[in-house]
Order: structure tokens, then C-alpha cells, then sequence
């Protein structure tokens, strides 16, 4: 080492300039370990569209698909609870289902593609519970719906459009997965693509 | 020959030293009374659970078709395989239990307040760490409620604007909970988060060791160096660490061997609680295992009512109190975080609740009461009459805070005695 005096002006740009590379090189060594904890490819794969046949299926019953691990309701609908939507509008949070959580093509009022056919994701849009269908003892929940879906976890209710009612936990309506009809009794849940 | 031995190994690591700095030299007020016991206790459980953990990982099996099962063989196949995982989960509730009569000590004598900030803080942290540590151990049975607790509680996350759903799929790495979750949770549960907690609760006594304890008095008993007569001074042989830097008043023992063997008597009677549950009620009516966790996970039904283990339930009941799920998830943490500012929130001077006003025992057994009501409250369906009492219990336990910020300013206290007892 020689007596030279100490540059002050050069060691400071030394330290900023050897702390930022190694700063940059830290942030650089984080990323496989975050990007890790995404879905890995095997688990969007296993995300794939499920085709449903919907042929069987008599009014006022249900029909439960799995699609992404997550149960999807396919329920077809009476006339009179086609009816009763219109009814109830003043006791819900979104009637006119205002935030996204349906495709354009199910922003209605039965939030459907055809009237009779309603697709949601049977999952509580309050902490992801899966409600119950009461398809004849709904009224026991709201004075005057006869039918509608009851949130067991924090009594969470919505009516036969998904649509939430006022003072539960739920913020929003059920969601309505993408999907398409192949043929008159054939839905497609997950792809909307080429669909009007 | 021993002597030597010791000499030797003096000359190389400080051994001796630090058990006498910490424990045979350490100055312990000498008035500790039981409320003392749940550090030492809590210590040992933290051993227990790392002992009976590890031991459990030799058979369990971290994947979504095997955990369920692997767990089941635990019980039945594996030589004292239950014994093991009953002092597991029994301990678990037992580490709550412990820690909240722990933390509940510290209100009482008011032992966050100067110097100790710091020491509450470490504290608090351990408090959350042990949370995340329960939260993820409770998935990997795999049950039932195993399953949705974790879906209700990573659910929670979504409720962040714009980032909450991304953030979510991130942490479950799957659309739904799957056996991707249950991995990393795993890889947390036995390796992270122990290593997290180990290392704060180092923290904790580092802090604890070097403010000295707190009493059931709430006065101290360093004084400045060179306040004290010889006479008032203590005739135990405390380290000089202590007594160079400070007077130490007459009012205190060594905590080796003292403050142990009061723990230890304590600790036996913890012993035969904790055996009459894993021995007669491991799943203690439902508390600390829930009937539902016998049922293999099904993520296409529900159970029928959703609630968390009971050392969760009071923040759970204020989550639910309020009907708006980003307001929920904040009330809920505020919950935590005004405990840990408790600090700052109390500017009262005196800290044992001997000396303070009634409005603060009055105001301090509100809080208690309330804790223990939100906690039931937790438990139940959340019919109308139980959500109004939870929206109550909520405002007095956020009222607790509010209120002792405002009175302890000019609080009327107690005169303090000089000395712990005559």
C-alpha cells in the first residue's frame, strides 16, 4: 500500500457503483425463486376447457363440472325463476351486473348466453366457499325469492342469476366462467373463443 | 482434570460465561410471580414441537394423494406414531394458550413500556411467525377443513386491489389449492418458518436479557450506578456485565437456580395438562382437531361450516364483523398491528396495573373479556344475533386502544414503592 491520501470522491464512486451491480445481481438471483411459485406448466395444462352436455338435465335442476379444480354450476332454469329476476332487483348490490365479473356476453339480466342455461363458478366471491343451490327453500333466506343460493361459511346469498344481495359478506356477483355452446346440448367452460 | 477441561474450552468459547451472564449470574426480580412461567414454558413447547415435527416427517408425505393417507398410517401403523402427532397438534394449541397468557402478562404489568419496545416487537413478530407456522401446518393433513380454512384464509389476499387475484395464484401456484400449495407449504412449515422463529425468539432474549425483566411491580431494580448504599445493594453474586454498568437493589435473585425451579413446578403441572389431552381428548371436543379434518380433502364440497382453529377466532369473528371484505381483512390485521403498538399507544409512565388507575383495570378486563368473547364468537354460524356481537366485540376491542390512548396521558396512578418489598 502507498501513503497516497485516500481519493474520498473515487472510493464513494466505487462503493455506489460495486453496491448498485450487486444490488442488480441480488434482484437478478431473486427471480427464479418468486417465479417459482407460479402455476407450473403441468397445472395450466390441467386448467384445459371441460365440454358439458347439458341434454339430460330438467328444469330447476343442477349440474356440477369441474373446471380448474373449481366446481362449475350448470343449472337450468324454470319460468317462473327466469320471472322472479326482475322482482327482487331492489334488494341486490349490482342488479345490472356493472363490475366485470362476467364475459360481455353475459352482462344481462340472467347473466347467461340463453335465458334457461345459467354457467357460474359455484364459488363464494366473499372468501371462496362453495354456496348451496335451494332451488325450493330460499325464501327461509330472503322473504319473497323462492329460490336462490345460500353461502354456508358467512351466509352469503345470491339469487338464481348469481347476483348478490345487499348487507351478506360477498362484494360481488358469482363469477360466469368464458364459455361457448359446441351445439344446441353441448357448453364449452373455459374457452369463449370465436363466440359471439 | 475437570477443571482443566473447562479452562480449555473457556479459551475457546465463551461457556461459561454465557451461562453464567444468562442464567446463574442473571439478575431476576425476585417477586416473578406464576404469570412468569409461560416464557419458560413456552420454550419448551417450541422444543417439542421441533422434536415430535421432525419425527412426524419421517412418515408423513407431502403430496395431495398421499398426505391424507400418510397421516392415517401415522396413526395407525407407525410404532407410537399417534403418541407423536398428538403432542404435535396438542401442542400447537398448546403453544396459543401459553403465548396468550404470556402476552396478556405484559398488559397487565405493563411490561411493552419503556425500555422493552423492543423486546414487545420481537415478541409480536414471533406471535405472527407462529400464526403462518399453525396456518400451513394445519393444511398438511389434508382434511376437510385443512383445505378450505386455507382457501378462506388465501382468499384473504384477494381482497388487495389490483394485485389481489395474481397475488393469490401465486401463493396457491394453481388455480385452486392443490398439491403445488400443500408442497410449499410444507417446504414453510418444516424449514422456513421453524428457522424464522428459532432465530426471533434468540432475538427476544437477547432484548429481555439486556432491558432485565419486568415485575409484578412494574419498578426497577437496576438503579444508576453509584445510587444505591452498600447495604441496599444484592449480596448474590450477580455478573459484573450487570453490576459494572448499574446498582442492583437487594430485590433480586439468580435466575439459575431460582426463577427455574419455579418454572419447573409449573412446568409439571403444564406436563399433566398437556397429557390428560393427548392421552383422554386429543381433539378436545373439536378445538384443536375439527371433526371435519377426518374427511379427506374435497375441493367440490364445501363442509357445512367453515371455522378456523380456536387460537385464530378472535381476529376471524372481526373479519367477519364487518360487512366489506377489503375493510374485513384490514380491520382484521389492525387488530394484530394495535397490539403491537401498544408502546406507543400507552403513554402512561406506571407500568403495573397495582399502581394505575381503575379505569385502566376496568378498561384492561373489558379487553380480556372481549378477546375471550370474540375468540367463542369465531366458533359459531354467523347468524344476524352473532354477527351484531361480533360488530360490538370489535368496536370495545379497538375501543380498548382508543381509550387507553386518550386517559393515560394524565392518568392518576398510585404512588410507586422505592423498593419491590421491605
Amino acid at each position: 500500500m502507498s501513503n497516497a491520501p485516500v481519493d474520498n470522491g473515487r472510493r464513494r464512486f466505487l462503493t455506489v457503483a460495486t453496491s448498485v451491480v450487486g444490488g442488480v445481481g441480488a434482484v437478478g438471483a431473486a427471480v427464479p425463486f418468486i417465479a417459482s411459485w407460479n402455476p407450473s406448466a403441468k397445472a395450466k395444462a390441467a386448467g384445459a376447457p371441460v365440454e358439458v352436455n347439458v341434454s339430460k338435465l330438467q328444469p330447476g335442476q343442477m349440474l356440477r363440472v369441474e373446471w380448474r379444480g373449481k366446481p362449475v354450476w350448470v343449472v337450468k332454469r324454470t319460468d317462473e325463476m327466469l320471472a322472479q329476476l326482475a322482482k327482487h332487483e331492489g334488494q341486490l348490490r349490482d342488479a345490472a351486473s356493472e363490475n366485470e365479473q362476467q364475459p360481455t356476453y353475459a352482462t344481462n339480466q340472467h347473466r347467461s348466453i340463453k335465458p334457461e342455461f345459467f354457467v357460474a363458478v359455484g364459488i363464494c366471491t366473499h372468501l371462496g366457499c362453495s354456496p348451496q343451490y335451494l332451488a325450493d327453500s330460499f325464501a327461509a333466506q330472503v322473504e319473497g325469492v323462492p329460490s336462490g343460493f345460500f353461502c354456508p361459511c358467512h351466509g352469503s346469498k345470491f339469487d338464481m342469476a348469481g347476483r348478490v344481495f345487499q348487507s351478506v359478506p360477498a362484494p360481488l356477483n358469482l363469477v360466469i366462467p368464458p364459455h361457448k355452446y359446441l351445439d344446441e346440448n353441448t357448453i364449452l367452460v373455459g374457452d369463449d373463443s370465436g363466440a359471439a | 482434570m475437570w477443571k482443566n477441561l473447562l479452562d480449555w474450552i473457556e479459551y475457546r468459547i465463551p461457556m461459561m460465561r454465557v451461562a453464567n451472564m444468562h442464567a446463574l449470574q442473571y439478575p431476576a426480580p425476585k417477586n416473578m410471580n406464576f404469570w412468569y412461567v409461560f416464557g419458560f414454558i413456552a420454550t419448551v413447547v417450541l422444543v417439542n414441537q421441533i422434536v415430535t415435527g421432525i419425527w412426524l416427517t419421517m412418515n408423513y408425505v407431502p403430496s395431495a394423494e398421499g398426505a391424507f393417507a400418510s397421516v392415517e398410517y401415522i396413526m395407525r401403523d407407525v410404532d407410537y406414531g399417534w403418541i407423536l402427532r398428538y403432542m404435535h397438534s396438542t401442542g400447537a394449541s398448546a403453544f396459543f394458550v401459553v403465548v396468550y397468557l404470556h402476552m396478556f402478562r405484559g398488559m397487565m404489568y405493563g411490561s411493552y413500556q419503556k425500555p422493552r419496545e423492543l423486546l414487545w416487537l420481537f415478541g409480536m413478530f414471533i406471535y405472527l411467525a407462529l400464526m403462518a407456522e399453525a396456518f400451513m401446518g394445519y393444511l398438511l393433513p389434508w382434511g376437510q377443513m385443512s383445505y378450505w380454512g386455507a382457501q378462506v384464509i388465501i382468499s384473504l389476499f384477494g381482497a388487495i386491489p389490483v394485485i389481489g387475484d395474481d397475488l393469490t395464484l401465486w401463493i396457491r401456484g394453481d388455480y385452486v389449492i392443490s398439491g403445488a400449495t400443500l408442497n410449499r407449504f410444507f417446504a414453510l412449515h418444516v424449514i422456513a418458518l421453524p428457522l424464522v422463529i428459532v432465530i426471533l425468539v434468540f432475538l427476544h432474549i437477547v432484548a429481555l436479557h439486556e432491558v432485565g425483566s419486568n415485575n409484578p411491580q412494574g419498578i426497577n431494580i437496576k438503579h444508576p450506578k453509584g445510587s444505591l448504599k452498600e447495604e441496599e445493594k444484592t449480596k448474590y453474586n450477580i455478573h459484573e456485565y450487570y453490576t459494572g454498568k448499574y446498582d442492583i437493589i437487594d430485590d433480586v435473585v439468580p435466575f439459575f437456580p431460582h426463577i427455574v425451579l419455579k418454572d419447573l413446578v409449573a412446568f409439571t403441572v403444564f406436563c399433566a395438562a398437556c397429557a390428560y389431552v393427548i392421552f383422554f381428548n386429543p381433539e378436545m371436543g373439536g378445538l384443536f382437531i375439527e371433526p371435519p379434518n377426518f374427511e379427506p380433502a374435497n375441493p367440490l364440497k364445501t363442509p357445512e361450516h367453515i371455522a378456523p382453529v380456536w387460537y385464530f377466532t378472535p381476529f376471524y369473528a372481526i373479519l367477519r364483523a364487518v360487512p366489506d371484505k377489503l375493510l374485513g381483512v384490514l380491520a382484521m390485521f389492525g387488530a394484530i398491528a394495535m397490539l403491537a403498538a401498544l408502546p406507543w399507544v400507552d403513554r402512561c409512565k406506571v407500568r403495573s396495573i397495582k399502581y394505575r388507575s381503575g379505569l385502566h383495570k376496568l378498561n384492561l378486563t373489558v379487553f380480556a373479556i372481549v378477546f375471550v368473547l370474540l375468540g367463542w364468537l369465531g366458533l359459531k354460524p354467523a347468524t344476524p344475533t352473532f354477527t351484531l356481537m361480533s360488530q360490538i366485540s370489535t368496536l370495545l376491542y379497538f375501543g380498548f386502544f382508543g381509550f387507553l390512548w386518550l386517559y393515560s396521558k394524565n392518568e392518576k396512578t398510585k404512588p410507586l414503592p422505592a423498593r419491590i418489598s421491605k
